[in-house]
């Protein structure tokens, strides 16, 4: 049992954090993760990417969600997990690992995908099989996060791929992962600001009342980081839990992040509810990504029924 | 990351489930009445010839150096199987520790044995009536006498004291001193000449904690553990423990949680009440896996600070929560005591009250976690 990320997983996210505060936001700025391997991680060897796992991208995306950053690094894990070993393998996913292309995927249960406008190839899930298309309409969706980039995509069935829950699985489990750093990086922004304001005399966060709510915030986002670890390292290993697994921690992390986002936003007070100050990049990353991938009380409701629906003592990963 | 037990480990799993399975006495009546506090020891009793009432110690104590993952993988059993109470909880979770971080070779050699045979019971002495939350208000004060100290003073809410043996808490040495200087370990016997304990009775109608009147007691030398004037630093030794690993471990909160899923395959609530139970279930869970990630930081020599708070909020709280949901499953029963959740809920409620009330933990956390500023504190003495 050693229930940690290793010290080569730790220093993949300090580069990512490295290169996220070095580089601004903009087209350079996805080629040089690709550079650091980022969207090669699902990536066999075989066709150019790092033959590494969902564990090996928990640092890298709880940086990304630290620095809001907008860069589909949750899609190109996914849209390499369903290409992996399909006929479409040896045309992509040397130019995905390579940061060349970018595969757009839609979130299932709606037309939304993330980036597509970018996109040579888009994913879509339909009645729990998975498709490939390089012909597809997109018509752009304005979102409450103008980060998400997002589309309302039409396609055809295209060519088909995989059946089963992974990749949704997938992209509950790696946006889960992505709000852990959203959430914690809202506490840490809140706890400096709090130390710094004063009023009546004294710092804010001196008064319990803000306190309280900072420790509470905490605890929900502290216990949302294993689960979310576990969930990446089931589907790793194809755990029979795996979707149970990807649920819950996209449940807690969607929870807790709304909850920082809350804290954070009642802390800051008026200045926070502005667009001079940058909470609300956090803000909406929180409000769109809770949702994205199936919200809290979706993936609630599905372990539920996996819960409820099985015979026995349920069984836990590890 | 490796989340995969050991054939060692898998081992011990099947040893402690086998163990219990032809030995679980099934339920006894309240550790907290004459009978049943008897019964309790003996049940502590057939655990230890077992060597599975402290599998952390090492053998010469009574245990058998279990890792800390074999600990939690025994509790994981030990509350699967639905075994008693631990009514030496207080002496081999909370004392313990201390011990072997600041006893002496014949204090340990003392205390340990019968502690972990369950023939001493041990009290907690920290609460006063003008120091609960704020602890380092301790009034009962310890004056040097020949050989050893007389104490004197009152303290309350000790569990266990009703039909304890002895004591352990803090009394002020110096009598000049204030708030965490100038305090003393003692390990006090509730039979000395001097000590009178008045059972307090708790929502559950037995006497679980008293009051500890102390009146000129004397003990020796000997039942200081520490140095005089040192006792501030051994009690957060304790209150440590207590928050963080070894008090609540998650087999607790799994087995109910367990025990939650099945009352709601039983009852198949509706939509609301379904995702509490898999919140609740969630959680414990979650609880579970943040204890493995503590136990790799620990065995990494990583130190355990003032995260412990995060993880008392947490289990006391989803604690209230996994009951509550019980409890409205339970509809009209849900007051009905023996119904399999009461007795459970009642003691979830104090979860948020001992150990340091989580408002306490709440300023733990902001101030030693997170770094925000220290609240001015006012009423020194």
């Amino acid at each position: 049992m050693r229930f940690a990320l290793t010290t080569e997983q730790r220093d993949f996210g300090a580069a990512v954090a490295a290169l996220l505060e070095a580089v601004p936001e903009g087209d350079g700025r996805w080629a040089r993760l690709a550079e650091l391997g980022v969207p090669a991680v699902l990536v066999p060897e075989e066709h150019g990417g790092a033959g590494g796992d969902d564990v090996d991208l928990l640092a890298p995306l709880e940086e990304a969600g630290r620095a809001a950053a907008p860069e589909p690094i949750v899609e190109a894990a996914v849209a390499a997990g369903l290409l992996r070993g399909t006929d479409l393998a040896a045309e992509w996913l040397p130019r995905l690992a390579a940061g060349e292309a970018f595969i757009a995927v839609t979130e299932p249960g709606t037309p939304h995908a993330v980036h597509a406008a970018r996109a040579g190839l888009l994913l879509t899930e339909r009645d729990g099989a998975w498709f490939a298309t390089s012909a597809f309409a997109l018509a752009e969706r304005p979102s409450i996060d103008p980060a998400r980039g997002l589309s309302s995509v039409d396609a055809p069935d295209g060519v088909r791929l995989a059946e089963g829950p992974e990749a949704a699985d997938r992209g509950a489990a790696l946006t889960a992962a992505y709000l852990l750093g959203v959430g914690r990086q809202m506490i840490d922004m809140t706890v400096r600001y709090a130390g710094q304001r004063v009023q009546f005399g004294r710092a804010i966060g001196s008064y319990q009342a803000v306190k309280h709510q900072l420790a509470d915030a905490l605890v929900a986002v502290e216990f949302a980081r294993p689960t979310v670890h576990r969930a990446a390292h089931s589907l790793a290993a194809a755990a029979p839990t795996a979707s149970r697994d990807a649920s819950a921690a996209k449940a807690m992390a969607s929870d807790a992040a709304l909850h920082a986002a809350r804290v954070a936003l009642q802390v800051h007070g008026a200045i926070g509810y502005t667009m001079e100050h940058d909470l609300h990049r956090w803000l909406r990353r929180a409000w769109s990504l809770a949702a994205a991938w199936g919200d809290a009380d979706h993936h609630r409701r599905r372990v539920a029924d996996l819960l409820l629906g099985a015979e026995g003592e349920p069984v836990r990963t590890p | 990351m490796d989340l995969e037990f050991t054939p060692a480990e898998r081992a011990f799993r099947a040893e402690v489930r086998d163990w219990l399975a032809a030995n679980d006495p099934g339920p006894l009546p309240s550790m907290d009445t004459p009978e049943g506090f008897d019964l309790h020891r003996d049940w502590e009793a057939r655990l230890c010839e077992a060597r599975l009432s402290v599998v952390t110690w090492p053998e010469e104590h009574g245990g058998r150096g279990a890792s800390l993952t074999e600990w939690l993988i025994f509790e994981e059993e030990y509350y699967r199987a639905g075994a008693p109470a631990r009514v030496s909880q207080n002496g081999i979770f909370l004392l313990a520790p201390s011990l072997f971080e600041y006893g002496t070779a014949e204090q340990r050699a003392r205390f340990l044995p019968p502690m972990a045979r369950g023939e001493e019971i041990w009290a907690q002495g920290w609460s006063e009536p003008e120091a609960g939350s704020d602890l380092a208000n301790v009034r009962s004060r310890a004056e040097r006498g020949d050989g050893g100290w007389r104490l004197s003073g009152q303290k309350t809410w000790s569990s266990r004291a009703t039909y304890g043996h002895w004591l352990f808490g803090l009394f002020r040495t110096d009598p000049d001193s204030s708030r965490h200087r100038g305090l003393t370990y003692f390990l006090v016997p509730l039979d000395a000449e001097g000590v009178t304990v008045r059972g307090i009775r708790q929502l559950d109608g037995e006497p679980g904690f008293a009051e500890v009147f102390l009146d000129d007691v004397f003990v020796p030398d000997s039942c200081v553990l520490g140095g005089v004037g040192e006792g501030w630093t051994v009690a957060m030794s304790t209150t440590g423990s207590e928050r963080g690993l070894t008090l609540r471990s998650p087999g607790r909160f799994m087995a109910a949680a367990d025990r939650l899923v099945g009352l709601a395959r039983d009852a198949a609530p509706g939509e609301s009440l379904r995702e509490d139970v898999a919140r609740a279930w969630m959680e414990a869970d979650a609880y579970r896996l943040f204890t493995f990630q503590t136990l790799t930081r620990l065995e990494s020599g990583e130190p355990i600070g003032p995260e412990s708070s995060i993880n008392k909020i947490f289990w006391s709280e989803l604690d209230l929560r996994l009951h509550r949901t019980a409890l409205r499953m339970l509809g009209p029963d849900g007051e009905l005591p023996g119904n399999g959740w009461s007795d459970g809920f009642l003691f979830a409620l104090a979860g948020p009250i001992y150990g340091g009330t989580n408002e306490i933990q709440r300023n733990i956390i902001a101030e030693r976690v997170l770094g925000l500023p220290r609240e001015p504190k006012g009423g020194k003495r």
